[in-house]
Parts: structure tokens; C-alpha cells; sequence
């Protein structure tokens, strides 16, 4: 009985830490900056994307190397993801501050080009990105510096991004018929690929006769503790972290105290995005990888920030672990044993019965949510106080 | 009655006035709120913009921060030209802010919204890592609630927190709106000696926009302002109360 409420209470909490992971980041982005960001979940699936890369440098290196890569993993996933979500935020998000609805449409077709762009990515595309990048903006800059670009703008920039955009699209089609099929070969494709955890990761530590703790999972545990004290303290304390809570709690007076509200913008998307590549890094443990990753967390991390109070992050940390254990407790039907089988606690017993399998477990946790949100619309943990009245 | 102050012949930092605005001109949508305002604040000297409610004064204050921007019209701040600066760039070359309604940060604490106030030093000082003695000489009672939320403080203390916050930063120009506005007059009182001895001590300017009287009085110069433009102008000691009952009077 000890053991199986131990068990329980650990897969649970592992459930639970895997949703704390991917809704950390955006408790940041959309609870602090209240950015509605759909091409979240594709951050993570490009963090799970740059672990799988990692890990077959890894594996062509031999040795010790595929043991170890993830400690280089980790460090790139952040980057990478961080990196896109500043390129993200910069070009399309900082122009859409304050209008949720054009966010929400721009950030769900960024998703949408993301995923795309993971199924065909292949090295002609790379080329051709790459000499439209190289004649567009080198262009521009040539013809900023050489001529009065203020009054030829209005039609020299449609000419340059027409031409270069046709020169580009040439490239690629050259380079896609002329070369090898190996070279012209997507790079990921639109399958799932498999991404094998170190074989450190691989086995478990079992305790007593039947408690099993799988080694991934409680690796994936500790990453979550590790990256919750670290974003708590980055928040609170350091000077940074200060700057963002004052922008993200009053953006006009913040700028007129001095503060480049521009700067913190995206260094605080950049920092959820980050968060988002370590989400994507850590569930690469927990299976393969696909371009339809992002799809299958992105519910999951906005159901735990808004259950848990917008913009608090200990309201997230409670919502992941209660959402976690209870969809582990009613999933695996321990709900259903807790009742002594007699005829009176007969109709109980079947209802636990019947929600005790994963996608029915999924769908009491949702009603049970909703029903949640009737009551405390504001989440688990609102803000108090008289300065919610301000 | 009216005055002009002196124009000054050169642009140059060390003799120009902290502040000159020239020929302002600001229209919301299409209704011209602003019109040709000149005002010029001396050095080290108070100067008080009056008129009544909806005349244009917090508008003019908000474009002198970087809040709005003027269509026309020259801000020089120091002989400078800020008009294309970010407010964050002008409250880095030292001007002050503290607008109406406070805007205290709410979910910070009184000491975090303290030590954020020394973000406007950018590159003109060094970050203290606590708040200075001087800024509890002032406000005595900002030091028994450090750890209070910015937003759980009453009017009153809000007011003063946001004077202290916008001296941490250590202003050379300080913009108070209405600093006195509904709280009660004990503390209206108080408010007032603070800015004074802060004027006194520090030296730097400051542009008060205010409807108190005896608040209104301890200034150098006062611009008073009907319909978008200035009226009138001249020191204080000039204020008669038939320019009050002409500007300032409901």
C-alpha cells in the first residue's frame, strides 16, 4: 500500500515536472510579458531538434562522447531556442505589444512556418536562405551607406527583396536538381526521429521489490528544480530580473524612469524561449521527436499557467504538480482501489474505471479544470492586495 | 505683467538653461491640445506651470518626457535637442519624472522601487546596492516599510516614494504633476518641505505643476496656461491674486 502511494505519488510528480518544464518558459512570456506566443511549443520542438543533432555529432564522434552529449545538449538547446525567440520577438512580436488577438494570429502562423520549415530543411534551402539573407541585407545596407536611402526607400526595398527573393529561390532550385540526392535530401524529414538517452539515463533505481524509479525521469525532475531556482533567481535577484518585473508590471513609467524597456522585452522572450529549448531538450528523453512536438505541450504549459494564477510563478509550480498527480491518480486507476469493493461503493468504482486510461484521464482533468475556473477565474494563486485595484 | 526671461545667447551646456522649449505644438488626433509654447527653466531655479484642469499641462509635461510627441516645436535639454529621444534616453540624461497618479510599481517592493529609481543614472553615477540616508532624511516614512509592496502604500507615501524613486536617480531637471492631488494636508505639508530642501541641497531645477497655492508660491517662476498656450509668466512674487483668480481659480 506504502510502496504503490509512493509509486504513485512519483509518477506523478514526474508527470507533473515535465509540465512544469514546458509551462516554466511560458509563465514567463505570456504570465509576466502577457504575450499569447502559439509558436512556443516550436521553440521547444527546435530545442528537442538541436538535442537530436547534438546527439548524432555525439555518436559520430564515438568514444565517451554519446555518454556526455547532453551536458552540450542542454547549454545548446537554451541557445537555440533563445536565439529564434529573439529573432522572433525583434521581428514580429515587439511590433504587436498590447493587441493579444494579432499575436495570437501572428505567432500561430510563425508555428505553422516553423514546422514546415523542420519537414523540408535541407541543404539547398539552407543556401538559398542564406544568399537571400546575403543580398538583401548586405544590399541595403550598401545602398543605405552610398545613397540617400530616405527618398529611393519607398520603391528600392520591394525591388531588393523581389530580386534577391528570386535570385534565392533560383539557388535553391539550382542546387536542389544539380546535386546529389544525399545533399538535396531534407534533413530531418516529416517522420519522427528517435533521440536515445545516454545509457546512464537508460535504466532506473528500484527500491523494495516492485518501486521503480526510471533514472530519465528523475533526471528530468532535478532539471526542473534546477531551472526553477534559476529563473527565481535570476527574477529576484539580480538586476536584470528587476527590470523586468518593473516593465512587465508598468512598461510607461518604467521607460521614464530610464529603464530600455526595448532591451528587456527581449531578453525576457529570449529567457522564455530558452526555457522552452530546455522543455524541448528534457521530453526528448521521454520519447521521439517530431515537428508536431510542440502541438501536443503547448495545451498542457497554458493550462498550467492560467490554473495557477497568470503572472505568479509558484502558482504555476503548484498547478503542474496538482494537474500531474491527478491525472496520474485517475490514469492508472489507483482511484478505483482506494474503495473496498463492495456493493455500495460499486457505482464509484466504475466511474474511476472508466476515466482510468490516459485520453479519458485527460478529459476529467479538463472538466475539472473548467469547472475550477468557474469558481477562481483568477487561477490558483491571484494577486492580492490594493495594488490589484491600481 | 508679462516678462519674458532672458533668451539665452549661446547653446552651450554650461550656460544654456536646463530646459527651453520653443514653439510647441501638440495635437491629439486632429485637435490641437498644445500651441506654441515657449518656456524656459533656469538652473537650479523652481518653476511652476498653472491653469486649470484640461488646459494642457500634463500634456506638456508628458512631451517634455518622451511620453507624446510634438508635431513642431523644439525641446533643448541642456542646449541638447531631445526631441527624437526615447524616454528612457531623457530620463538617462537626467530628467525626473514623477507624473500624476504616482505610478508607483505595484508588485515591487518600496526598496526594489527605490533602487529601479537609479536606473535613470545610466552613465552619469554608480549603482548603490541600498538606499542612501538622505532619501530616509526626506521621507522618514519610506524607511519603516521598505519591504511593504510599492502598491499596498496609501496615497500620501506612494507620492513620496515616487519623489524618492525619481531623486535616487539623481535628476538634474525633476518633473512633479501635481505631486500634491488628493492627500490629505498633513502630508501636502510635508511634500513640500521635501521638494524644497531637495531643491536647496541638490541645486537642480524643477518644473511643478500644481494646484495648490502655497505649494504654487514657493516657486522662482510661474508659466500659467490657458487653452494650450501660455499666458502668462513671470517670478512668483509677481503671482497676484488676481492672476490666481484669473488662472487658477474654479
Amino acid at each position: 500500500m506504502l510502496e504503490g502511494l509512493i509509486g504513485g505519488l512519483f509518477n506523478g510528480i514526474s508527470i507533473g515536472a515535465v509540465l512544469l518544464i514546458v509551462a516554466l518558459g511560458l509563465a514567463i512570456v505570456f504570465g509576466l510579458m502577457g504575450v499569447i506566443n502559439l509558436a512556443h511549443g516550436e521553440l521547444m520542438m527546435f530545442g528537442a531538434y538541436t538535442t537530436f543533432v547534438v546527439q548524432n555529432a555525439a555518436k559520430s564522434m564515438g568514444g565517451i562522447a554519446p555518454d556526455l552529449y547532453i551536458f552540450a545538449a542542454l547549454p545548446l538547446a537554451f541557445l537555440v531556442a533563445a536565439l529564434l525567440g529573439l529573432l522572433l520577438e525583434r521581428t514580429v512580436i515587439r511590433y504587436l505589444y498590447g493587441r493579444p488577438l494579432e499575436t495570437l494570429l501572428a505567432t500561430w502562423g510563425v508555428s505553422l512556418i516553423l514546422i514546415q520549415f523542420i519537414r523540408s530543411v535541407s541543404w539547398p534551402m539552407v543556401i538559398g536562405l542564406v544568399v537571400f539573407a546575403a543580398l538583401f541585407f548586405v544590399g541595403r545596407w550598401v545602398l543605405t551607406r552610398y545613397t540617400d536611402w530616405d527618398r529611393i526607400s519607398s520603391w528600392a526595398n520591394p525591388v531588393f527583396l523581389g530580386l534577391s527573393g528570386a535570385i534565392a529561390a533560383l539557388t535553391w532550385f539550382l542546387t536542389q536538381s544539380s546535386g546529389s540526392a544525399q545533399f538535396a535530401r531534407p534533413w530531418f524529414g516529416a517522420r519522427n526521429v528517435d533521440v536515445t538517452p545516454p545509457s546512464w539515463l537508460r535504466g532506473g533505481i528500484t527500491l523494495g521489490n516492485t518501486l521503480q524509479f526510471p533514472s530519465a525521469r528523475l533526471f528530468i525532475i532535478a532539471l526542473t528544480i534546477i531551472c526553477l531556482a534559476a529563473v527565481y533567481w535570476f527574477l529576484n535577484g539580480t538586476a536584470w530580473g528587476l527590470r523586468i518585473r518593473s516593465v512587465t508590471q508598468n512598461r510607461g513609467m518604467s521607460a521614464c524612469l530610464g529603464i530600455p524597456t526595448g532591451q528587456v522585452d527581449a531578453i525576457t522572450f529570449a529567457l522564455g524561449s530558452g526555457l522552452a529549448g530546455i522543455a524541448g531538450f528534457a521530453v526528448t528523453l521521454l520519447g521521439s521527436v517530431g515537428p508536431n512536438l510542440g502541438g501536443n505541450y503547448i495545451v498542457d504549459a497554458f493550462m498550467v499557467v492560467v490554473v495557477g494564477g497568470v503572472g505568479k510563478l509558484v502558482g504555476s509550480i503548484v498547478a503542474a504538480m496538482v494537474i500531474g498527480i491527478t491525472t496520474y491518480l485517475l490514469g492508472s486507476g489507483t482511484m478505483a482501489l482506494l474503495f473496498p469493493p463492495s456493493d455500495f461503493f460499486q457505482p464509484i468504482i466504475g466511474f474511476f474505471t472508466f476515466f482510468a486510461t490516459t485520453s479519458m484521464a485527460k478529459v476529467l482533468v479538463f472538466a475539472l479544470i473548467i469547472a475550477f475556473l468557474q469558481v477562481r477565474p483568477a487561477g490558483l494563486f491571484p494577486p492580492k492586495g490594493r495594488s490589484v485595484e491600481l | 505683467m508679462t516678462t519674458t526671461l532672458p533668451a539665452p545667447a549661446l547653446q552651450d551646456p554650461m550656460t544654456a538653461p536646463m530646459l527651453e522649449v520653443s514653439g510647441l505644438n501638440f495635437y491629439y488626433g486632429e485637435s490641437h491640445i498644445l500651441r506654441d509654447v515657449s518656456m524656459t527653466i533656469p538652473k537650479g531655479q523652481m518653476v511652476c506651470l498653472i491653469g486649470r484642469n484640461g488646459v494642457g499641462k500634463t500634456t506638456m509635461l508628458k512631451n517634455i518626457m518622451g511620453v507624446l510627441r510634438s508635431r513642431t516645436g523644439e525641446i533643448r535639454f541642456e542646449g541638447q535637442v531631445v526631441n527624437g529621444f526615447s524616454p528612457d534616453r531623457r530620463a538617462r540624461m537626467g530628467i525626473g519624472y514623477v507624473p500624476q497618479g504616482r505610478e508607483v510599481i505595484p508588485r515591487l517592493t518600496v526598496r526594489e522601487n527605490l533602487i529601479i529609481g537609479q536606473e535613470a543614472l545610466g552613465s552619469r553615477g554608480k549603482v548603490q546596492k541600498e538606499v542612501p540616508e538622505e532619501i530616509y532624511e526626506l521621507f522618514p516614512v519610506l524607511k519603516t516599510m521598505l519591504d511593504r509592496m510599492g502598491g499596498d502604500l496609501s496615497g500620501g507615501q506612494q507620492q513620496q516614494l515616487a519623489i524618492a524613486r525619481a531623486i535616487m536617480g539623481q535628476p538634474k531637471l525633476l518633473v512633479l504633476d501635481e505631486p500634491t492631488e488628493g492627500i490629505q494636508p498633513s502630508i501636502i505639508l510635508d511634500i513640500e518641505a521635501a521638494v524644497k530642501k531637495i531643491v536647496k541641497t541638490t541645486g537642480i531645477s524643477v518644473l511643478l505643476v500644481e494646484q495648490h497655492l502655497h505649494f504654487v508660491r514657493q516657486a522662482d517662476y510661474y508659466y500659467a496656461m490657458q487653452r494650450g498656450t501660455i499666458v502668462a509668466n513671470g517670478p512668483t512674487s509677481e503671482l497676484t491674486n488676481d492672476v490666481i483668480q484669473e488662472f487658477l481659480a474654479v
